[in-house]
């Protein structure tokens, strides 16, 4: 059975099982007198026998769609005849792939060899056992626990405490994912970091200052060994990032000041949402309009008066970087802005300060701290944007700080490594992965430092 | 007093200068707010100045003698047959007919005008109608890329035509005698990818974003308001849950790649799912969505009143009932809206997904949650990226069409929040 079939089924189970607690819970109470002589009422009797029976199965479920690709492909290959398994993942994964190929018709049995065709033949025979297993055992478990739910109910048991404290800890498994997925980031990252870090050393990727990734794909070919020296790569991010910044955080902060400080309602209801659009335009469409609009633009405008430019320089995907980073920057801004209390506005203007007075000499002094910790939040989005730069920013890893030249990023460089086909543990792939790691660090270290600035400049005022 | 006067002198004349600063700096405030709108009029005007042809198609409408000796075909009910039949023949020479001028010698070029696909749209009609054979009947196919190019954008510099000036004095004859015609992009919303750009067609990505999102949303919405409610209502005030706050905060500021190097490791190469299936992608995206639903649902739980808590429990009310029965459906609103602009952001974000795979070249409308898909913004950056700017019109297409998503699911969550949400 397929597992969404399988899931469906599951969802009966629970519904039966609900049912006939409801109504075992209501026969048992009959004799007694009626319902009133239960400890909870029927519907928590129904619910705890349907917790029993969905629980248990879900998690059997779960654990045994995620583990069964891996488990059978490991089987699959430990029954090959020993001088064809592979030696390493690469290899592995490139004979999967023809195996399930054939399995699954699109490759004719013909065209591979013998032990290929039996493989694919055992990969089709353990799909069928797993499935079949796998329903079995879920279906079992179901029923079997929602019997045990079933029989158990008595008068006397507290259905609602028990109910009420099994969905405590399930909401509280739901709020603990965050930190699981924190985990299986750090993991995932830092796993082939680590394996990266066996076949380049740390001090090159930190200091070297080239970056061509090309190691050669057979051992005998002869091509460069490949330089990840990761400078480069930083540079150009922090080049586009900073020219992102150039455009945002003016825009952003005197846009939010106007909004805050001078606007009347109508034109602030009517900017406010108008500005927010541009934070929800989904990024590939920055990345179409500067690639396709401001890059051909800027190339022209340079040529002719004179100047050379890349026709995929970094002020094209910078300055679009800024105007999506625009809403991004205003609207931080106008909270901390609007954090500054009333009084020190009232006071100032009572002096005599005209109203950009009060805003350069009173109020922004004030929320200084709060608009830096906006800001670097903003520069952390900007290191981690992706679709912009990947469309936009080339490939060359140029060690320049001109605009108009072409530089590459971090994110550009893993969206490359990872996309093309390649064996999972060459440098390659691996080193997309250390520069995961790089970002992840520098974005968190951005993140943590900044919303430390405003969470103590909130109290300031609070 | 003398000193004084002269301060109140110095004051009055620098007002001039005080008053002129100040209505520079309003100008600053004004400009600002300028280029942020004109940014988004200029992007908005260069989207749809680029892509509003993607939404026509060029046709070709004549009528075309299905001579079975031409086509070598006797029973267009024998499927052998068809598959052998020459179904090109029968058009040329109907477009032969129509092009004043034209012979048998020019039969490559009008063939030229005529799309790949046209020949098997003609065999299809011919399936279903079997008794058309030697009969003559006005149909109409698609036209080549290369004359719907022509058709939209003759005068444009930045095109280049690719037909000769023979086929270009035809096409503009044929199109005033209303042979070739634009209509209505049909094939646009009912076909997947293809890598010819007239017969490209974004339902593929449509239907891989719908599964996507289903999966992110069923996962998501449940998992990020329980997480929500027992971080509101149950956590206890200690290390641990001040640990899932801090962790939460911060996965909302992490970069979205870095949740797609997370899918790599953990869903594809750990748990050896599929590449490029719409599960896996739902996966990533519950993920990167789940902080966004978890703090707006948070925020929509605390906005319900303490005396509404209060009256449940002084009636009797256990803790989970409180909360079950009282603080979540007055809550629901603001959670929906969160998890609508959640969702809005889901289906704009690309770079996750091109790392699980979801790039490939899919020609197929995927039919199930395991199907090879890809989604409409990874759509968009594959034409994108096509040197072919037939490709580039069908991009801006799409991204209309994305957009149009978006913001139909924003106004939904604006239009929520004036209707349900409640002002205590």
């Amino acid at each position: 059975m397929q597992p969404a079939n399988l899931l469906l089924l599951t969802i009966v189970c629970v519904l039966v099982a609900y049912g006939v607690g409801y109504a075992r819970s209501r026969s048992l109470a009959m004799p007694l007198g009626g319902i009133r002589h239960l400890k909870s009422l029927p519907f928590y009797y129904g619910a705890r026998a349907a917790l029993w029976c969905g629980l248990p199965a879900l998690f059997v479920l779960g654990l045994w769609v995620a583990f069964q690709g891996k488990v059978i492909q490991t089987l699959v290959i430990g029954s090959l005849p020993q001088e064809m398994i592979p030696g390493n993942e690469g290899e592995a994964s490139l004979l999967l792939s023809k195996i399930s190929n054939v399995a699954s018709g699109a490759l004719p049995p013909s065209f591979v060899e013998a032990p290929i065709v039996d493989a694919s033949e055992r990969l089709q025979a353990l799909r069928e056992q797993s499935r079949f297993y796998m329903s079995a055992l879920v279906v079992s478990v179901a029923v079997l626990a929602g019997f045990l739910g079933w029989v158990r109910i008595r008068p006397k048991v507290n259905a609602r405490v028990q109910v009420e404290s099994i969905l405590k800890w399930v909401f509280f498994a739901c709020a603990a994912l965050a930190i699981l997925t924190t985990l299986g980031i750090i993991f995932s990252v830092a796993f082939e970091t680590v394996r990266f870090f066996d076949k380049i050393p740390i001090t090159e990727f930190i200091f070297g200052s080239q970056w061509s990734p090309q190691t050669a794909m057979r051992a005998d070919q002869v091509a460069s060994q490949g330089a990840f020296g990761m400078i480069p790569l930083f540079t150009g991010t922090l080049l586009i990032s900073a020219i992102a910044m150039f455009v945002a955080v003016p825009v952003g902060l005197l846009s939010a000041i106007y909004l805050s400080e001078y606007a009347n309602k109508k034109v602030r209801g009517v900017v406010k949402p108008l500005l927010e659009m541009l934070a929800g335009i989904p990024t590939v469409v920055y990345g179409f309009f500067a690639a396709l609009t401001v890059a051909p633009f800027i190339s022209d405008l340079a040529a002719s008066i004179g100047i050379e430019a890349s026709s995929q320089s970094a002020l094209a995907a910078g300055g679009v970087m800024g105007i999506m980073i625009i809403p991004f920057v205003s609207s931080l801004s106008d909270d901390v802005i609007n954090a500054v209390p009333q009084t020190l506005r009232d006071g100032s203007l009572a002096l005599g300060a005209t109203q950009s007075e009060t805003m350069k000499k009173v109020i922004f002094p004030a929320a200084l701290p709060g608009i830096m910790g906006g800001i670097l939040l903003a520069v952390s989005r900007a290191i981690g944007e992706t679709m912009i730069v990947v469309m936009a920013a080339g490939l060359a890893a140029n060690l320049t700080a001109n605009p108009l030249e072409t530089v590459t990023t971090v994110t550009v460089q893993i969206v490359t490594l990872l996309t093309g086909d390649q064996e999972f543990d060459s440098a390659k792939t691996l080193a997309a992965f250390a520069l995961g790691a790089m970002l992840f660090l520098s974005t968190l270290l951005l993140n943590v430092v900044a919303l430390k600035i405003v969470r103590k400049y909130r109290e300031q005022y609070d | 007093m003398t000193d004084q006067k002269t301060q109140a002198e110095l004051v009055r004349r620098s007002l001039k200068v005080r008053y002129r600063k100040e209505r520079r700096f309003r100008a600053y405030g004004i400009l600002a707010i300028g280029i942020a709108l004109s940014a988004l009029i200029v992007l908005f005007a260069d989207i749809i100045g680029k892509g509003y042809t993607g939404f026509t198609k060029t046709t070709i409408t004549m009528d075309v003698e299905m001579d079975g000796e031409m086509m070598f075909l006797d029973d267009a009910t024998d499927e052998q047959q068809l598959k052998m039949a020459d179904f090109v023949e029968p058009l040329v020479q109907a477009m032969i007919k129509q092009i004043p001028g034209a012979d048998e010698d020019d039969r490559d070029k009008v063939r030229g005008l005529l799309n790949p696909y046209a020949s098997n749209e003609l065999k299809n009609l011919l399936k279903a109608n079997p008794d058309w054979l030697g009969e003559t009947h006005t149909i109409t196919v698609l036209a080549h890329t290369d004359v719907d190019v022509y058709v939209k954008h003759a005068g444009d510099a930045a095109y280049s035509i690719k037909l000769s000036d023979e086929q270009q004095r035809w096409v503009d004859g044929l199109l005033e005698s209303g042979v070739v015609d634009t209509s209505f992009n049909d094939v646009f919303f009912s076909s997947g990818d293809s890598r010819d750009p007239s017969r490209a067609g974004i339902l593929g990505a449509i239907v891989g974003s719908l599964l996507t999102m289903f999966v992110t949303l069923v996962l998501s919405f449940p998992i990020g308001v329980a997480a929500a409610i027992y971080l509101e209502e149950f956590a206890p005030q200690n290390k641990f849950t001040d640990f899932i706050e801090v962790n939460i905060n911060n996965l909302a500021a992490v970069p979205s790649i870095i949740f797609g190097l997370l899918g790599l490791a953990v869903f594809i190469n750990l748990f050896g799912m599929p590449r490029s299936v719409p599960v896996v992608g739902g996966l990533v995206l519950t993920l990167m969505t789940l902080p966004t639903i978890i703090i707006s649902s948070r925020a929509a739980i605390k906005s319900v009143p303490p005396s509404i808590r209060e009256a449940a429990e002084g009636i009797g009310a256990s803790k989970m009932q409180v909360v079950l029965h009282h603080v979540l459906p007055l809550a629901m609103p603001g959670m929906l809206t969160g998890s609508i602009i959640g969702m809005a952001q889901a289906l704009g974000e690309t770079a996750p997904l091109l790392l699980i795979g979801m790039v490939a070249f899919i020609v197929d409308v995927p039919e199930g949650f395991l199907d090879s898909a890809t989604v409409l913004p990874v759509q968009v950056f594959l034409w994108a990226g096509s040197p072919e700017l037939a490709f580039i019109e069908r991009a801006s297409a799409a991204i209309m069409v994305l957009l149009a998503f978006l913001i139909s699911m924003n106004a939904l969550a604006v239009w929520l929040r004036k209707r349900l949400e409640l002002r205590w």
